[in-house]
């Protein structure tokens, strides 16, 4: 089916070929004949091996000939020389079988099926085997078949690594044998790297200088071909072996260390806001842990939350992934904060200690061993609202008119506090080795020297990133490095122009949320009429930045209202973890489904969205259908839908990622799936709504 | 550019179905019922599967059927989860799935008294009785019995770690623990990954480079390094970056280019590479992808399931 020319070469004679094709029809005929009356003749069995050197994919021949052998061996009850001869048969067809097609599935495995029998000298598979890869090195049947012979064998790891290396040795463009070179190393680098140390074997002393030596032997192959992707996969996993954070270690969190919050006296809804008044329910007090990886065991054991007023209750600690259950970077839960009626307006003292107990582990298996604590204070406001302030807040409106600069003042001391504690302070991360720097740099200065083709580029483009994560604490360099060389990658290599813009997108990020000023500078107050400045909810502007993925989450925990219009982003995967939003501007880009806004589904908060100007509804293949809890992919169970919704304009997106949101304001206007029925549903799905594209809701 | 000639292809998958006189059908007999699905998937696809006598069809898709449950490729032949799949797929594209007894299908895929049931101790799947170990059949068992609504039959935890110890450093996937990464193998673990809600496993980032990576110079996409482009990569790949929402870090213009450029727009028909023989497989493929790539007339297919949008909401929104 593959490789044949349309035209065939020479002219066809086509009466012979339909001869040829009857003859053919007639001999499988026969077998299968002689498959269903179980007749095993030595006519009859010839007549499979036949067949399957014409068609080694008759899937049902192999079949056949197993059963065969299997009441051969039983008739000549075990000796040995009659099972040697029979089971040689088999090797023998099971090699015709493969001249003819040396990618058959099934006579691969029908060689295994034999070998499993305790037949044949193991070296003389690995000899066949070598004689195949001479043929052609990249055959993964081979590759495959050849770790069952080893496994078969019990040869060492070592020396599967050395035939990877000779394989390199042969031919640099391998991928496969950097695959399998890559495949013994992370399996067994911790094992083999214990083993060699306790035989004090030459050369692998250490983590760095395994990594070291990887790194020389695949420069080759980048450097010789810089077309050749064969050691591109490798050089990356190397990098990320490199900077990896061997431990789970707290990133950030919200509330920050040493944070003075202050909480309104009762539920008021759309109040004002400022960086240091919540204007949710104050029933809901979010704390966030944000870690640098994956992981399990966030419960009341492990995370223990103290503070003044009573909470006896255990607290619910959730991961916020939209699939997995178990385990995530960015856990949550809510404090149940009691009615201020009932306490006097003074501070309580909260303290959050992750990790003093066991429990909780990454989901590479490393158990969390550096504790963490985060203080900050509370401070419930005694008196509710003045009669005056109506709980009706104006509709919101995301224009520029609206934002005035963020002068810093003495009002506010919090937000510059907070600001400049962003980043938890790891001490085992300063206190980190210095190989990995070192590392980094000189294959930094190594690959300035391929700067003129794509994976130079792309490669330093990556390193002086990597350099970066290793000192997170640090203002980040290079970036316009950075930025300027994912700008060259996307005019140099057009076809994956948004990859590089994704990467660049996450850069620029990075470098915004980077220092106090800078996130500052685009801290904006928003002003309403009916409002004073003073006490007005505070705004992060990150419109109108060409951005096509978001990142750099752990910096922007403390954000309640967030402008992300007039960008290019498709998703906001990653966004759930600022639970404190309450107000969204996403008009103006690319999403294209609902379900690309399942992030949405965690913002408890969120009253106030726009997602005005997108693309939901223009496309007829859905990116995200499977990022998104639904019955299809059987994360909701199909009793959780509510028939009453579901109409012949079924709009169950939608449907689920809104259904128990307090929507007071949404804005879907510009998008092709708008339409009155479709209003009409939103109306009804959002009881809280009191404004849709502008209009006052009845 | 060029444009689809989709009556052309229709044509040429009507005519397919009948020809006995070449000794390519008589050498694929052995697997019919996948040529079924892909014959009939694409007619979907283009909007003519009321071009074929549906019951015609499942009459012999059901004197197929074996005894334990399972498919064979055709009639007279050994049943294997490959073809029980495709059986199941076509009997979702006529509606017809209530023709099944869905215990006994459901069975030969698990069945624990038997020794020939299916599901490995370690989560894995064997293809028959024989027991070839591949995490293709890990995607068959789930997306057929997920289709017949009783995925809960099987163990989704150890099936799913299964498909996660086969996955590579360069966030691929292989056929077992170990194999190479591989476009078809990728598909085959993403899309169980997907139908099982466990998405959360792939690094999307990693594997999108990797699978972004396979669009070629000539706009096609290969299936793994240093290989050549392929039509039935259109489908392997893209499906993939679809699932994973990194499908526009291909160019999808150079790609529907590429398969265009693969048809014989004389006689019908897609070829894996331009001016190549056309068969049934890569007409399929080549449809498939261009629906992923949202070109116009073709219907929506689903990437997890490679069935119609349509097709998958019914059996799992349908009333």
């Amino acid at each position: 089916m593959h490789g044949r020319p349309r035209k065939p070469l020479k002219p066809v004679d086509e009466a012979a070929v339909a001869a040829k094709a009857e003859k053919l029809r007639a001999l499988q005929s026969e077998f299968l004949s002689n498959h269903q009356n179980k007749i095993y003749s030595k006519e009859a069995v010839e007549l499979s091996a036949k067949l399957l050197e014409i068609n080694p994919e008759l899937y049902t021949a192999w079949n056949y000939r197993k059963l065969a052998v299997q009441q051969n061996l039983a008739q000549c009850e075990s000796d040995p020389e009659s099972v040697n001869s029979i089971l040689d048969e088999e090797l023998k067809v099971v090699e015709n079988a493969l001249r003819q097609n040396f990618k058959s599935y099934g006579a691969w495995h029908h060689r295994k099926w034999v070998l499993e029998k305790g037949h044949s000298s193991m070296d003389k598979e690995l000899g066949l085997l070598d004689k195949f890869q001479a043929m052609d090195a990249r055959n993964f049947h081979a590759w495959n078949y050849r770790r069952f012979v080893a496994a078969l064998m019990k040869r060492s790891d070592e020396d599967e690594l050395e035939h990877t290396q000779n394989m390199i040795d042969k031919n640099l463009s391998n991928y496969s044998a950097w695959h399998n070179r890559s495949n013994f190393l992370s399996r067994n680098c911790s094992v083999l790297l214990s083993n060699l140390m306790k035989k004090a074997a030459p050369g692998f002393t250490s983590k760095d200088e395994v990594l070291t030596r990887e790194y020389e032997l695949v420069r080759e192959a980048l450097f010789t071909d810089e077309d050749d992707q064969s050691g591109w996969f490798y050089h990356l996993w190397l990098l990320d072996q490199t900077v990896r954070s061997e431990f789970p270690l707290l990133v950030s969190s919200w509330p920050v260390e040493g944070s003075d919050i202050s909480l309104p006296a009762a539920d008021y809804l759309d109040g004002c806001a400022s960086m240091n008044v919540f204007h949710y329910s104050s029933r809901n007090f979010p704390l966030v842990l944000y870690f640098n990886q994956s992981v399990r065991g966030v419960n009341s054991s492990t995370v223990s939350v103290s503070c003044g007023f009573n909470l006896n209750i255990d607290l619910i600690w959730k991961p916020l992934s939209s699939t997995d259950s178990q385990s995530a970077k960015v856990w949550a839960t809510h404090l149940a904060i009691p009615d201020a009626e009932l306490h006097s307006s003074e501070a309580y003292q909260v303290e959050v200690k992750v990790g003093f107990s066991q429990g909780i582990v990454s989901t590479t298996g490393v158990a969390y061993s550096h504790p963490s604590q985060i203080s900050f204070q509370l401070h419930l406001q005694k008196t509710p609202l003045e009669s005056g302030q109506d709980s009706r807040f104006g509709r919101i409106q995301w224009k520029d008119d609206c934002f005035a600069v963020y002068e810093p003042g003495s009002a506010e001391p919090d937000l510059v506090n907070l600001l400049d504690n962003l980043t938890i302070k790891n001490e085992v991360e300063s206190t980190a080795s210095t190989w990995q720097a070192r590392i980094i740099d000189d294959e930094t200065n190594i690959f300035r020297d391929l700067l003129d083709c794509k994976i130079g580029k792309l490669t330093v483009a990556r390193l002086l990133t990597a350099y970066n994560s290793l000192r997170p604490l640090d203002k980040p360099v290079h970036c316009k490095e950075v930025l300027e060389l994912y700008s060259e990658l996307m005019k140099l290599d057009p076809s994956h122009y948004q990859y590089y813009k994704d990467n660049h997108s996450l850069v620029l990020l990075q470098q915004v949320t980077s220092s106090k000023e800078s996130l500052l500078s685009r801290c904006f107050h928003y002003r309403d009429s009916t409002l004073s400045t003073n006490g007005s909810p505070l705004c992060l502007r990150l419109n109108n930045l060409a951005i096509s993925q978001l990142g750099s989450f752990e910096k922007l925990l403390w954000v309640q209202m967030l402008d992300l219009s007039n960008n290019e982003l498709q998703s906001i995967e990653g966004l759930e973890a600022l639970q404190l939003l309450s107000q969204l501007c996403l008009s103006n880009n690319k999403f294209r489904s609902f379900t690309a806004l399942e992030s949405l589904r965690y913002l408890k908060s969120l009253k106030v969205l726009d997602i005005s100007q997108n693309e939901i509804g223009s496309h007829s293949i859905d990116t995200t259908r499977y990022l998104f809890r639904s019955p299809l992919s059987h994360s909701v169970g199909s009793c959780d839908w509510n028939i009453n919704y579901l109409s012949s304009e079924t709009y169950w997106e939608a449907f689920f990622v809104l259904k128990d949101m307090g929507l007071t304001q949404l804005d879907v206007a510009g998008n092709a799936i708008t339409s009155k029925s479709f209003n009409v549903f939103l109306e009804k799905l959002l009881p809280t709504l009191k404004w849709l594209d502008g209009v006052e809701v009845n | 550019m060029g444009e689809l000639a989709a009556d052309k292809h229709v044509k040429y998958i009507l005519a397919v179905e009948k020809r006995k006189d070449n000794f390519e059908s008589a050498v694929l007999e052995h697997l019919r019922m996948n040529g079924a699905y892909w014959g009939l998937t694409t007619l979907d696809l283009l909007g003519k599967l009321d071009a074929v006598d549906s019951n015609e069809i499942i009459e012999w898709i059901l004197k197929c059927q074996h005894e334990s449950g399972g498919f064979a490729g055709n009639v007279g032949h050994d049943p294997h989860i490959l073809y029980t799949l495709s059986a199941i797929q076509v009997l979702a594209l006529f509606d017809k799935l209530n023709v099944l007894d869905v215990d006994k299908v459901s069975t030969c895929i698990l069945d624990e008294s038997d020794i020939a049931g299916l599901q490995n101790e370690d989560g894995s799947f064997s293809g028959d009785i024989w027991g070839e170990v591949d995490t293709r059949f890990s995607y068959i068992a789930i997306c057929g019995l997920s289709i017949l609504k009783c995925l809960d039959k099987i163990n989704v935890e150890r099936a799913v770690n299964y498909i996660i110890s086969c996955r590579n450093v360069d966030g691929g996937f292989g056929c077992t623990p170990g194999g190479e990464s591989h476009a078809g193998q990728i598909f085959c673990c993403v899309a169980a990954l997907a139908i099982t809600g466990a998405l959360h496993y792939v690094d999307k980032d990693l594997l999108g480079w990797w699978l972004c990576e396979r669009q070629v110079k000539s706009g096609g996409l290969n299936g793994r390094p240093e290989k050549l482009p392929d039509v039935c990569y259109s489908w392997w790949v893209l499906s993939s970056l679809t699932m994973i929402d990194r499908v526009h870090w291909i160019s999808k213009e150079k790609l529907i280019k590429f398969i265009l450029n693969c048809q014989d727009t004389e006689n019908g028909g897609i070829s894996d590479r331009p001016d190549d023989a056309v068969d049934i497989f890569h007409t399929y493929f080549g449809v498939a992808g261009l629906s992923l790539l949202e070109y116009p007339g073709v219907k929506a297919v689903d990437p997890a399931y490679a069935l119609p949008v349509d097709v998958v909401d019914r059996i799992f929104f349908g009333k």
